[in-house]
């Protein structure tokens, strides 16, 4: 950077090549943490080189740079969050019903979620789906485990399931 | 436009730059504020009418003192804050520090004095002229700093801005120290320190949105 003050054209880009390299990355990853797109991180990206560029001369040589590169990715990021948080009010129809087609049953449910469908089930087809469909062993082992037959264990499981999607189905259609 | 393209745009002409640039730039916004100020307090309001008189100068010349005081380190903060990250390591107690001194000697001198003396003297007959000249003739050179200070690159707006309000108002109060004739210290703290704090509360406010970049 301080040759770059002084004019020296090559230095400077090496050092923006390097820059963008780790501003995508820093963008990319503080918009993952808030959840919003990271196709958003090239545009801040490039729009903190341009802002590193048309305000190079605040950079005192002798201060240390890379807080003063972060100070900069850091305001523009904010200032992008602030100027977009009205717009991201109006995503197309179309996106919110893909928010819900990506959430699928098990990641939608959280584990204490589960817990608690599973607590009103009776006690017999509950640690069959327990065993089977979350602990994963195999039908036999779970037979052999809870001294009932196979074709026990299948049953239970089946109306387990049955009677858990009868009791999640009311709320997902209203939802 | 894809971002390695955009590197050989920015780094084809690339000029040597100065960083010296912006103190040089600031002390010239304070030093135009500070004579646009004077020109207008001799112009529109007048200096003191017992000008011709020696002894008579030092009053204005102690409230002008007090005023720098405050002027010139915030001044300096004000550099440090236009440059990115530079709000880590500013202390606010060297400024206030002023404020608090001269509000101590007028708790001193009001309290040495009869009670009905205490309003007689801060509702003098300047109070009004005061409360409204500070603040107006701050207004040009807030905007001469506001307008070097978007050619820089600060990080923490509503600060920045308060700083620049805050050296505006105190200009302004080195300007109308010349005119006032009303050299009590209870006036002093509560009217000329009462619009400085106005000046930097206006400046927080409006930082945001005047100097972004």
């Amino acid at each position: 950077m301080r040759a770059s003050l002084r004019g020296d054209a090559a230095a400077y880009r090496i050092l923006l090549g390097g820059l963008s390299a780790s501003l995508r990355a820093y963008f990319k990853r503080r918009l993952a943490r808030i959840g919003r797109s990271a196709s958003e991180a090239e545009d801040l990206t490039q729009e903190t080189l341009m802002a590193i560029h048309s305000r190079r001369h605040t950079y005192h040589p002798s201060a240390p740079f890379l807080p003063w590169v972060h100070a900069i990715a850091r305001y523009k990021l904010i200032d992008h969050l602030r100027r977009t948080r009205a717009s991201s009010m109006d995503v197309p129809i179309e996106n919110a019903e893909e928010l819900i087609a990506e959430s699928d049953y098990a990641a939608a449910e959280s584990a204490q979620d589960m817990q608690r469908l599973l607590g009103k089930l009776p006690g017999k087809m509950r640690s069959a789906i327990e065993a089977v469909k979350l602990e994963g062993l195999s039908v036999a082992e779970t037979a052999k485990r809870s001294g009932i037959s196979e074709s026990d264990v299948k049953i239970s499981v089946h109306r387990g399931l049955k009677q858990l999607t009868e009791s999640v189905a009311p709320k997902r259609r209203t939802s | 436009m894809r971002t390695d393209d955009l590197i050989e745009v920015l780094s084809a002409d690339l000029e040597p730059v100065d960083h010296r640039r912006i103190s040089r730039r600031l002390s010239f916004a304070i030093a135009a504020g500070v004579l646009a100020v004077v020109a207008i307090v001799f112009g529109v309001l007048g200096a003191r009418p017992d000008v011709a008189n020696t002894a008579s100068w030092v009053p204005p010349i102690v409230k002008i003192a007090a005023t720098a005081t405050i002027l010139v380190p915030a001044s300096i903060y004000l550099l440090k804050l236009s440059r990115p990250g530079g709000e880590h390591g500013i202390s606010l107690a060297l400024v206030l520090l002023p404020f608090a001194a001269v509000i101590t000697l007028a708790s001193l001198s009001i309290a040495a004095g009869p009670s009905e003396h205490a309003t007689l003297v801060l509702f003098s007959d300047e109070w009004i002229e005061c409360v409204v000249s500070i603040p107006l003739i701050a207004i040009v050179p807030f905007a001469a700093i506001t307008w070097v200070v978007r050619q820089m690159a600060p990080t923490d707006l509503a600060r920045t801005g308060a700083f620049v309000g805050l050296i505006a108002g105190c200009i302004s109060a080195i300007g109308y120290a010349l005119h006032c004739v009303d050299d009590s210290v209870p006036f002093f703290a509560v009217w000329y320190g009462g619009t400085i704090g106005l000046c930097t509360f206006a400046g927080w406010k409006l930082g945001p949105k005047l100097l972004r970049w």
